[in-house]
């Protein structure tokens, strides 16, 4: 259900159901505030140039920031360590979780190390098994996405990518604790939803959530990867619009100029979004945590009757 | 002098690959032996060369009259459209191509569902069909594979589901990524009531749909020689400027990695699948 809908069904039924509700009232119009402009094309632009900029945080500096004894886990246990995803243990507060992303690397050494935060198999099977650790001890999950998109290889179609992203989403959806998923740079396609599929995904201000890069979708409908504009303005893949659409929970604010241009104080906002993301769902039941993460996926969609 | 120039002529023509003429093949020509066949010589073949056993594209409805026994076949959902979320345009807006779609194929979306017995056994069957906008995955391929499984959960039978896609349909967006995870948490809910998923990969079958409900059968099967790789072989050759195996994310090459459990002939396809039915019924 989009946004506004929600928030005006919720306004109605304000005064039958109490506090609980007028609480997620007030959360969902703070955020509607973001979206009263429509973002221009030049606006989403930029939120493409910033969650692709050199300097913005990746997932390891955003674990140094938030995370106080980080103890990262590696290997799939069958064939490799991937370190195009990150993942392992940490304290966040009192509370200790489990965290996973992609990561990108800094230099040009790091970068091609982890393949530009492109995941083989590999990585997708680290994530769902640090998953399964979190669910055996009880740990909330928290993601980091942050891809252009799984790794396009031979190797990595011959290591089954198409079935390590479905298994990595249904390993999300059967979890029985709080997980909390962040969009904090490039969310590419099917790469990206493996590891987003959460009771609250998180969006950045400037992070993009997509189905397809601007550059693939132009060279495919416009038949001309330089129009990657017009293609990212069609597609919208900015944050107002992913709220809008109900694919996100909320955006979390980022340092005038982006996150590169203040690490600390961007990381600072995410991890009070992400403190106020798991004290909200923590009190829920298990199962009915993840009954309602099951609901908001089964909803996603607009459709019409002919 | 002229000599040299005509050298240069020459070795401009040899760089350039000749265009090749752009008339495309008849539709039931056979791409790998050449032979020619009329309509209804294809479709009693099922759609397969009778040369040399190539696996012609089966469009929806076709492909459940192959399946299911006469006359059982019921349709569910067949009013859903799509609402174009992001009133989406580049060359042409989305709902004109919808549109256009729907008059070409005679169908609402890329995905026809319903409840049909195969040699009488029941169950539900999704079908896609790649000839309505590359069988691409939106709001309503999406919620039509989600209500199959839920009808086939609240029918105690199996779903069996044949895909044939490019991926997730641009033209809606994020929402198209979102019919992901949303086919996945209802199989989740399909295989927590006990019910089975049979999952045949046609070809085509890539990008999204191969990386959610396509991959989550309790049993996987594939066509001969379908396609079934997240990435196209174009997009990959591109990236990584390696030359592909020649049987690139071919169903056979999936099969010796591992990732189904059985390539099955388009005869094969509807005895292999009352045989699961069986054995996948309750005592």
């Amino acid at each position: 259900m989009r946004l506004r809908e929600r928030l005006s069904k919720l306004a109605g039924m304000k005064l039958l159901r109490g506090t609980r509700l007028s609480g997620e009232l007030e959360r969902l119009q703070d955020q509607l505030e973001r979206l009263q402009a429509e973002p221009s094309e030049e606006e989403i632009w930029r939120s493409v140039e910033l969650a692709r900029h050199q300097e913005r945080p990746y997932t390891l500096d955003y674990v140094e920031r938030i995370l106080d004894d980080f103890f990262e886990l590696h290997g799939d246990r069958g064939r490799a360590d991937d370190p195009a995803i990150v993942a392992g243990l940490g304290k966040l507060g009192e509370r200790t979780v489990v965290l996973l992303g992609h990561q990108k690397g800094r230099d040009l050494k790091e970068r091609t190390a982890r393949n530009f935060g492109m995941a083989y198999p590999e990585g997708y099977r680290k994530a769902m098994r640090a998953m399964a650790l979190a669910d055996r001890h009880g740990f909330p999950l928290v993601t980091m996405v942050d891809t252009p998109g799984a790794y396009p290889g031979v190797a990595a179609e011959q290591h089954g990518q198409g079935g390590a992203i479905a298994r990595s989403q249904a390993a999300m959806v059967r979890l029985k604790v709080p997980t909390v998923a962040c969009v904090i740079g490039e969310g590419g396609s099917g790469g990206a939803v493996a590891i987003a599929v959460a009771d609250r995904v998180l969006m950045q201000e400037h992070a993009i959530y997509s189905v397809i890069s601007p550059e693939g979708c132009a060279a495919i409908l416009w038949r001309d990867a330089g129009e990657a504009r017009k293609a990212a303005a069609a597609f919208k893949p900015d944050a107002a619009h992913c709220l809008e659409l109900g694919v996100v929970d909320a955006i979390v604010p980022e340092p005038e100029g982006g996150a590169h241009t203040d690490p600390d104080a961007a990381a600072k906002l995410l991890q009070q979004a992400i403190l106020e993301a798991l004290d909200e769902i923590s009190s829920l039941e298990p199962d009915d945590r993840r009954r309602r993460r099951r609901e908001k996926y089964r909803l996603m969609g607009v459709l019409t009757s002919a | 002098m002229s000599s040299e120039s005509d050298r240069v002529d020459v070795s401009v023509q040899t760089k350039k690959a000749p265009d090749t003429p752009s008339v495309k093949s008849h539709p039931n020509t056979c791409p790998r032996c050449g032979s020619h066949y009329r309509d209804e010589e294809l479709e009693q073949s099922l759609r397969v060369c009778p040369q040399c056993g190539h696996h012609f594209p089966v469009g929806a409805r076709e492909r459940i009259e192959q399946l299911a026994d006469p006359g059982s076949f019921a349709e569910e959902d067949a009013e859903l459209r799509s609402a174009d979320p992001l009133t989406f345009f580049d060359l042409r807006p989305y709902a004109e191509r919808l549109a256009e779609a729907e008059i070409a194929t005679g169908l609402g979306d890329a995905i026809v569902c319903g409840s049909a017995t195969i040699e009488d056994e029941g169950c539900r069957l999704s079908v896609m069909d790649f000839s309505f906008m590359g069988g691409s995955m939106g709001s309503v391929v999406g919620e039509k594979f989600a209500r199959a499984c839920d009808s086939a959960a609240e029918g105690g039978v199996p779903l069996v589901s044949v895909s044939a896609s490019g991926g997730a349909r641009m033209q809606e967006g994020i929402l198209a990524l979102m019919q992901l995870p949303k086919t996945v948490c209802a199989i989740e809910e399909l295989h927590e009531s006990g019910g089975a998923l049979f999952s045949v990969l046609t070809h085509p079958t890539t990008g999204g749909v191969l990386a959610s409900f396509a991959s989550l059968g309790d049993v996987v099967l594939a066509e001969p020689g379908a396609l079934m790789s997240f990435a196209g072989p174009r997009v990959v050759a591109q990236t990584t400027r390696e030359k592909l195996p020649d049987d690139f994310g071919l169903a056979e090459s999936n099969y010796r990695y591992g990732h189904v459990d059985g390539i099955v002939s388009r005869a094969e396809l509807r005895p292999t699948l009352s045989r699961l039915l069986r054995l996948f019924k309750e005592q």
